[in-house]
């Protein structure tokens, strides 16, 4: 049964749509995970040096049983956001005779084998290859390693239970925040020590073995216990459910005044409001307005004028940014309907053009209060909003002619590569090094606010050119209109 | 009113549709009837322009479908829920499509009105998205869309696949009403003889691409039909 399961898995990852299509994000997400490795790695080999040195007086093995409570709160935040459990896939085994619970079994023992589990690996390897060099006692430090590994795996079908309860509520990241919040909360002041306590437990274990049985207990309760929860939701109606809450409707009177893009800006606003993936890109204008506070506050960068210019384009566009590189993509859903009906093409991209326009104003308003670190951080905003409305909003729209790759709206937005290709990454270079480029140079040889005119200049001249721009754009989207459409029409 | 000629589409030199010549006229209730891949959907993709012939066109009212976009006002379909935006209620739906025809809220509102029964209360007025209506009545919502703006060519592919029972007779009448009182030209594809003779005056069979019947519709039509794909229909 197993065999028959992973040659089911073994298929559908090199049989999968993107296999041989998104080498780019296949290469990304690759060298994403080697950096992990690396960054792992240096820890495993660092860690010891480095704690000998901050904390001469104190043993570093004691001292890193001292930091496992943060490492666990760490571990099991990242993996509630990146690692899901792949139920979907077996939907199609439920009417065959397999029994329910050896799916699960199937579901939940491929889990363990995540990169997320192998990771930790990188570090408790060379830390404990370490340790032995430094004459601890090897008997010591193999269970130290199995402790740690058992803690992983806790980890791995803890998090499925949290997840599982959180995709029940409307807020999913509300139960983590709250539990690992509270956790923390406990321990930060001190009502319960917990990293204390666990820290001494895991010397307790370390000096009796015997005591890995309890780890080993918790990981098999965790584990049945997810099973009792999955093989109740392994029924069409469940994990599969779609929740359907009231609607609130409202007529959004007010984007008549934008004229005949009107009823598309209706849809935008709708799109964005009631799909999770693009109304993620509406909470990403918190973080592009505090961006800027990574820097600002910092006397290195506030000496650093070029620094400003990267920053305004960041923080005025981080909604064009977002919401413009998978445009035409948000609507490939009904990309088809689009194309078959009495639509202009220029009034469908004037709208997405004025949501970007608006954003970016609204953006730059909101970011008036950096002028507390500078008159100049102002001044270069406000040319990076310019630059932003005349130059970057036309370059993600041409962008996205050659989008090719479907959205599904209703998917988790955080980590969510669907819909990227090559365009995504490459689209990056016109749109952030290049207006840095025409800046920094032009501030560094010649002066600011050389470098400030420019930028106004270019927006400007956009700007002037709207009409122009809009149409060539336009045939870029006519000309592949099949394309587009062939290209939606696929699962991937 | 429509006009086929030479027409045909093929995938990396697999031919799907070779339709050398066929005529549409105005007011006529179409039916096309064929098994899985007679290429049933890749005609109406065609009719629609969201595929690219590889020989040959299509003439709705003199104009050409995949050169000038003119023929789009007057031409409406449903092809499949992929033409449903799945994060609208019906109600907002009906107007997005209203405003993309040039009718107002009070012109949408009275057309739709007369279709409550067909809707059998479970469209209008619900609070839901359309993402989160059953297959049926997703289908009801987009037919209903098809009638916005008083198009003169409507395009429904499988229109009866998925409805209840009481849905497909009321959908039947509307077809024919639409045809014999209004004057619309209906193109309906169909895997249900029954369905399309009841409702087409005109049925074509499509096989692997080919034309290999076009029927006035008669008392005997239904028999010719099963007789024919009882004989030479192909196992799926």
């Amino acid at each position: 049964m197993i065999s028959k399961f992973l040659s089911l898995e073994w298929k559908s990852f090199i049989r999968s749509a993107s296999f041989g299509k998104s080498l780019a994000i296949k290469i990304v997400m690759g060298f994403f995970a080697l950096y992990f490795i690396l960054v792992f790695l240096a820890l495993g080999f660092g860690l010891y040096p480095i704690l000998q040195k901050t904390f001469p007086d104190q043993d570093p093995f004691i001292v890193v049983n001292g930091f496992i409570f943060f490492w666990f709160l760490g571990d099991l935040l990242l993996r509630f956001f990146l690692q899901k459990l792949p139920v979907m896939s077996v939907k199609p085994l439920l009417t065959i005779p397999i029994k329910r619970s050896s799916i699960v079994h199937f579901v939940l023992g491929k889990s363990a084998f995540s990169f997320f589990n192998f990771l930790p690996l990188f570090a408790i390897i060379p830390f404990s290859i370490i340790l032995i060099t430094k004459d601890y006692p090897l008997a010591t430090v193999m269970t130290w390693a199995a402790a740690m590994i058992l803690l992983t795996l806790i980890n791995n079908f803890l998090n499925f239970i949290i997840e599982s309860f959180s995709a029940e509520t409307e807020l999913s990241f509300l139960p983590i925040i709250i539990f690992a919040g509270t956790l923390f909360g406990l321990n930060y002041f001190n009502i319960i020590n917990i990293s204390g306590a666990l820290s001494t437990a895991m010397l307790a274990i370390v000096n009796n073995p015997l005591l890995l049985l309890i780890l080993i207990v918790i990981l098999i309760g965790l584990y049945l216990f997810n099973h009792k929860i999955l093989i109740k939701k392994l029924y069409l109606d469940h994990s599969l459910k779609t929740k359907i809450k009231e609607v609130t409707t409202s007529d959004l009177g007010w984007t008549k005044r934008f004229g005949d893009s009107a009823p598309f800006m209706q849809l935008d606003l709708k799109l964005i409001w009631r799909n999770k993936r693009p109304r993620s890109a509406v909470f990403m204008l918190v973080f592009g307005l505090l961006y800027g506070l990574f820097f600002y506050p910092q006397p290195i960068y506030r000496d650093m004028p070029i620094m400003y210019g990267f920053i305004g384009v960041f923080v005025t566009g981080i909604f064009l940014i977002n919401f413009g590189q998978f445009i035409p993509a948000w609507d490939s859903g009904y990309y088809k309907m689009l194309m078959s009906q009495n639509i202009k093409y220029e009034q469908y991209l004037k709208s997405k053009y004025t949501l970007m326009v608006l954003s970016v104003i609204i953006m730059f308003v909101l970011s008036i209060p950096y002028v507390y670190f500078g008159w100049k951080i102002l001044v270069a905003h406000f040319a990076a909003a310019v630059y932003n409305i005349g130059v970057n909003s036309y370059v993600i729209m041409l962008g996205g002619s050659f989008n090719r790759k479907k959205i599904d709206l209703n998917q988790r937005a955080a980590f969510n590569f669907q819909g990227t290709g090559a365009v995504q990454w490459l689209i990056g270079i016109p749109l952030l090094l290049l207006p840095l480029a025409i800046f920094g140079l032009l501030s560094h040889f010649v002066s600011f606010y050389a470098g400030i005119s420019a930028l106004i200049l270019l927006g400007v001249i956009g700007i002037i050119f709207h009409q122009k721009i809009m149409r060539f754009i336009t045939n870029k989207y006519l000309d592949s209109k099949y394309e587009m459409i062939k290209a939606f029409n696929q699962d991937n | 009113m429509i006009t086929t000629t030479n027409l045909s589409k093929k995938y990396s030199g697999n031919e799907v549709l070779n339709i050398s010549n066929l005529d549409i006229p105005k007011g006529q209730s179409f039916g096309l009837v064929g098994n899985n891949g007679a290429g049933k959907t890749t005609y109406f993709s065609l009719l629609l322009d969201l595929i690219k012939p590889t020989t040959g066109y299509i003439k709705t009212n003199g104009i050409l479908v995949n050169e000038s976009e003119d023929w789009k006002p007057f031409t409406s379909a449903f092809i499949d829920e992929s033409f449903l935006i799945g994060y609208l209620t019906p109600e907002e739906y009906f107007y997005f499509i209203g405003d993309l025809r040039g009718q107002n809220k009070q012109d949408v509102d009275n057309l739709v009105s007369q279709f409550e029964d067909f809707f059998h209360g479970e469209i209008l007025g619900q609070k839901k998205y359309l993402r989160d209506l059953s297959k049926g009545n997703q289908k009801k919502a987009g037919i209903v869309a098809a009638l916005i703006g008083n198009p003169e060519v409507i395009i429904l592919d499988e229109p009866f696949a998925n409805l209840d029972p009481t849905t497909q007779i009321r959908l039947k009448q509307i077809i024919k009403d639409l045809a014999e009182k209004k004057g619309v030209t209906v193109l309906v594809s169909s895997h249900d003889l029954m369905h399309v003779t009841d409702v087409c005056e005109r049925i074509v069979v499509l096989d692997k691409g080919h034309v290999i019947k076009d029927i006035q519709t008669s008392e005997a039509t239904l028999k010719e039909l099963e007789a024919h794909f009882s004989g030479t229909a192909n196992p799926v």
